[in-house]
């Protein structure tokens, strides 16, 4: 078995790869990508916590993994038809072209 | 560590990094198809069957997909003529790097994380069925509240407009 640092260690260069490609790409879709890359990161923490913790019996963990999924479904739901809705806007996806914030 | 979580942990780190940098956004969303299913992967190899077949159902088979929509109807499958990084690439890579550090420095220094190993935990559906429709009853209901409202709201907001007036 393996111990608990590594999934941390793996979790955490998930979630440094995820921010990266948020904080840098230019395409909003890929930003979404990089927020869902760090939430899955999140989640693998909650399930390795879960079983190594001292009361796995509880199913704490993993209850809380199946709410922030759903939330996560609704997250990337809302944030597509945003994308979608600027694209007919704007004729872009690019996010440095998307500079004006009126209507 | 074992060779099968070492293997796993390569593939998707590897397959995310990937699903960052391709410059074909089709790519992309494939290779973040390979990171969400080795993640699903480790998530069945610390015990979680539950957790790992909701996250291939509903990441490989509805996020993706829709993300994957979201690219065909944008027209983003075109490979763009200028850099895929924006101007500022340099700032976005150094936070995420002083963010790993400090996080994996963390990690290795913290007394509270145990080496310990314990028995695996039991966790059946049964099990978490009965938590879900005992104890976690009304967090239950919120959620599907908030996946109503959430893709109603999607629906709305990618609706098309009528000429003229707004929807």
């Amino acid at each position: 078995m393996t111990p608990l640092p590594f999934y941390l260690l793996l979790s955490a260069s998930l979630f440094a790869i995820g921010l990266a490609g948020a904080l840098t790409r230019r395409n909003a879709i890929l930003v979404l990508i990089g927020i869902e890359l760090m939430l899955n990161a999140a989640n693998l923490n909650f399930i390795a916590f879960w079983r190594y913790g001292p009361n796995p019996s509880a199913l704490t963990g993993v209850i809380f993994v199946i709410f922030s999924i759903g939330v996560a479904a609704a997250e990337a739901a809302v944030g597509l038809a945003l994308i979608i809705s600027i694209y007919r806007h704007y004729r872009t996806t690019n996010l440095d072209q998307i500079n004006v914030m009126k209507g | 560590m074992t060779w099968s979580f070492a293997i796993l942990a390569a593939l998707t780190l590897a397959s995310a990094v990937a699903a960052m940098t391709l410059r074909n956004l089709v790519h992309c969303a494939l290779m973040l198809m390979v990171t969400l299913a080795g993640l699903a992967a480790v998530y069945l190899q610390l015990g979680a069957q539950f957790v790992g077949f909701a996250q291939i159902l509903i990441y490989i088979g509805a996020v993706a997909i829709l993300i994957v929509f979201a690219i065909l109807l944008t027209r983003g499958s075109e490979p763009p003529r200028q850099s895929i990084f924006s101007a500022g690439w340099v700032y976005g890579v150094a936070i995420a790097v002083a963010v790993f550090g400090l996080l994996s420095g963390v990690i290795l220094s913290s007394q509270a994380v145990t080496h310990e190993l314990r028995p695996p935990p039991e966790a059946t559906v049964r099990q978490i069925g009965i938590e879900l429709m005992g104890k976690f009853i009304l967090p239950l209901e919120v959620i599907g509240l908030l996946l109503t409202a959430a893709l109603i709201g999607a629906v709305l907001i990618a609706m098309r407009e009528k000429e003229g007036k707004t929807a």
